[in-house]
């Protein structure tokens, strides 16, 4: 096991992930530069029939909601891709960072009990409520939702997989739950207006150069190239930290705890600070998707709260390839523009080709259902996945029909007392 | 090392009054066991004598029951917790290998290296210039100890894909990344060739020599053992029965009885076989 060194040459650190470091933010660019220029300039004058198709298949909104969607999953890929840590209450993100939007950007203000503005865009009558700034409120949403990982994590993450998995269920109900009871009935005062919600939220405020002037107006509701901008530059800034960190000390202790959590812990990595630290920056990604979602509502109600989005969202991890932010963007923006608009579009199109009357979209889940049986069964690795775990996967199954040929040699090879090797 | 100075005169390792108890069984009874500053100490026993359970007290997967205490380079260790004890100095590999798989052999080191290094959240995002010479330097310490142990051509393949010898080697690379003042090894030589085994007897001296550790061994091939250890423990059925230098080991007759008479006898203690549990 000693021999001096030979004086083979250091092999090259494979360059790979840090090329696509580079490339990465370019491709992203031109993509929304395209939909921007697309939805914003070209499509208002085509021909009646084409802006109609595009409008019906592709509208921009659901782009938006799609982006929505792939934040809240990115940041669940941090909990669950990279760390390993199955987490299905991640819903509660989500819910945290629209109603915090919702409290600072709105007259609602606890029942008109507070109000103040700091650098806010308040609609022309309002004299209650709290307006912030876009600016803090993503502050101050993303702290809300990391103190509320940590306070969700730091009792639970001491279980192991399966008690973890149920106990973030129940806080995925929980606080759902809260913010659809929260009014005097429910809570004894008024947090979250229950089941009328909180509304209207806000317009974002924007800066426009019109003609050489620099004008400040407040964004449309129907201006959904607008937010596509915003939108598009927080999915950008969460696919950032994602890849940045995974490459860090943060993400190696996270990796390693997803391979094997005892040995990580005897080479140093503490365990609990490390899942915290995954726990709070997924948390973040979920509520910045969370004011996302708000500001594209417009209003912030509890139904869109359920299970259902926790497990969508997981979903889109799972099937996009768990722990590769470009597989989870390409699942994320996928199953949401089915569920959206594919699954109607082409129920449409059906019913009108063949005269049935069939309600598609009530099938999704059935749908959703099946198409995850099949990836489990044929790619359970995603559409797009992590190079490490397709390895892992494709030389399992080739072990399966062929033995596995290398492994075995190895230890013929070195093995002369036998039963050590397992 | 420079960050875990230790204390002059200390013992790199002392653990006093250490038992086990799963249930009603006492799988460890009140051992205490030394390992001196840069020293080669073996622990041995037939299966189930309690070895394993006594290293993960040391590491502190299992907490010392009864008083039992542990120190680290005379600081008290008990009851910490294991990456605490860990990045304190006291490094371990495992008896069935355990590797982070997915990962390169240069990422599986770097692991170990987390508590000595300190970049945050915020630096790692912004890639801040302190973090990045933080980086480098991890990367090229990870290298030193990749090619210090033989597989510095190995640095970016999968730790699953090396081989089996390969993968003994990055363990005690990672191991070493933490810098410790004691590394333990658990059955090193388990799987390889006599050939090997003889290797690995200068490959720990050259442990001890140049990265300046103490190393404590458990181990079965008594040929390795009485080579490389300045001094042994011998356990059986969780109590200390032996401890000294290999020839005093070898003779005596507790030491004997235990081996059912055949001690020095390689073709009846080097094989083990899913012993002790928790490894």
């Amino acid at each position: 096991m000693s021999q001096p060194t030979i004086a083979v040459p250091t092999p090259k650190r494979p360059q790979g992930v840090d090329r696509t470091q580079l490339r990465w933010p370019l491709g992203f660019t031109v993509a929304a530069v395209v939909v921007v220029v697309f939805y914003g300039f070209i499509l208002p004058f085509l021909v009646p029939g084409v802006r109609g198709w595009v409008q019906d298949w592709l509208p921009i909104s659901e782009i938006n909601v799609a982006l929505i969607w792939a934040m809240s999953a990115l940041g669940l890929n941090i909990v669950v891709g990279y760390a390993g840590l199955l987490d299905l209450g991640y819903v509660a993100f989500w819910a945290l960072g629209g109603y915090t939007t919702a409290w600072l950007m709105s007259d609602f203000g606890f029942g008109g009990k507070v109000n103040f503005n700091i650098f806010g865009s308040p609609g022309a009558a309002s004299t209650t409520g709290i307006h912030l700034n876009l600016v803090l409120v993503f502050l101050a949403a993303a702290g809300v939702c990391a103190l509320f990982g940590v306070i969700i994590g730091a009792p639970t993450l001491r279980l192991r997989s399966d008690y973890l998995a149920l106990v973030t269920l129940g806080f995925g109900e929980i606080i759902p739950q809260i913010f659809r009871n929260g009014d005097e009935d429910g809570l004894g005062f008024n947090l979250t207006n229950a089941t009328l919600g909180i509304g209207p939220i806000d317009s974002m405020t924007f800066v426009r150069i019109n003609r050489g002037d620099v004008v400040v107006g407040k964004l449309n509701v129907f201006d959904h190239v607008g937010r596509f901008i915003l939108f598009s530059l927080l999915t950008a800034l969460i696919i950032f930290v994602s890849l940045r960190l995974r490459q860090g000390r943060l993400g190696r202790a996270w990796l390693a705890i997803r391979e094997d959590e005892l040995a990580a812990s005897a080479m140093g990595v503490p365990l609990m600070r490390a899942k915290l630290a995954a726990y709070a920056v997924g948390a973040i990604a979920g509520g910045i998707g969370g004011v996302a979602y708000a500001l594209h509502l417009g209003r912030m109600l509890p139904d869109p709260f359920t299970f259902a989005v926790s497990i969508t969202l997981l979903a889109m991890v799972v099937l996009g390839g768990m722990g590769n932010v470009w597989g989870v963007l390409l699942g994320a923006l996928m199953i949401s523009w089915f569920n959206s608009t594919g699954l109607p579009q082409i129920g449409d199109s059906f019913n009108s080709a063949f005269g049935t009357n069939v309600n598609f979209p009530s099938f999704n889940f059935l749908i959703f259902g099946g198409v995850l049986v099949l990836m489990m069964l044929f790619r359970r690795e995603g559409l797009l996945p992590e190079s490490r775990t397709r390895l892992v996967l494709h030389e399992g199954e080739a072990g399966d029909t062929q033995a596995e040929e290398p492994e075995q040699e190895l230890v013929d090879e070195t093995t002369v007392k036998s039963g050590d090797v397992k | 090392m420079s960050e875990n100075p230790t204390t002059v005169g200390q013992p790199a390792l002392q653990a006093d009054d250490i038992s086990v108890i799963f249930g009603g069984l006492v799988a460890v009874n009140k051992v205490s066991f030394t390992v001196p500053e840069q020293s080669i100490v073996s622990l041995i026993g037939p299966n189930g004598a309690g070895k394993t359970t006594f290293f993960n007290v040391l590491t502190g997967l299992y907490p010392a029951e009864r008083g039992g205490q542990v120190a680290l380079g005379g600081r008290d260790v008990t009851g910490l917790a294991p990456h605490k004890i860990a990045s304190l100095g006291l490094a371990r590999t495992f008896q069935n290998i355990r590797l982070f798989n997915l990962m390169t052999a240069e990422e599986n080191v770097k692991v170990a290296m987390h508590s000595h290094l300190k970049a945050g959240v915020f630096g790692t995002v912004i890639r801040a210039p302190w973090q990045r010479r933080e980086e480098r330097e991890a990367h090229d310490f990870a290298l030193e100890l990749l090619k210090f142990v033989g597989i510095g051509k190995s640095a970016y393949e999968y730790a699953r894909n090396l081989s089996y010898g390969d993968q003994r080697r990055l363990e005690v690379a990672r191991a070493l990344a933490l810098k410790p003042k004691v590394l333990l090894l658990d059955e090193p030589t388990a799987g390889m060739n006599p050939r090997e085994s003889a290797e690995f007897v200068d490959f720990v001296h050259r442990v001890r020599d140049e990265r300046k550790v103490s190393v404590l061994l458990i181990e079965h091939d008594m040929s390795v053992v009485m080579r490389v250890s300045e001094r042994i423990t011998v356990l059986d059925r969780g109590e200390k029965i032996a401890e000294g230098t290999a020839d005093e080991v070898r003779t005596n007759p507790r030491v004997v009885e235990a081996y059912l008479g055949s001690a020095a006898n390689d073709n009846h203690v080097t094989i083990d076989d899913g012993e002790e549990a928790g490894s």
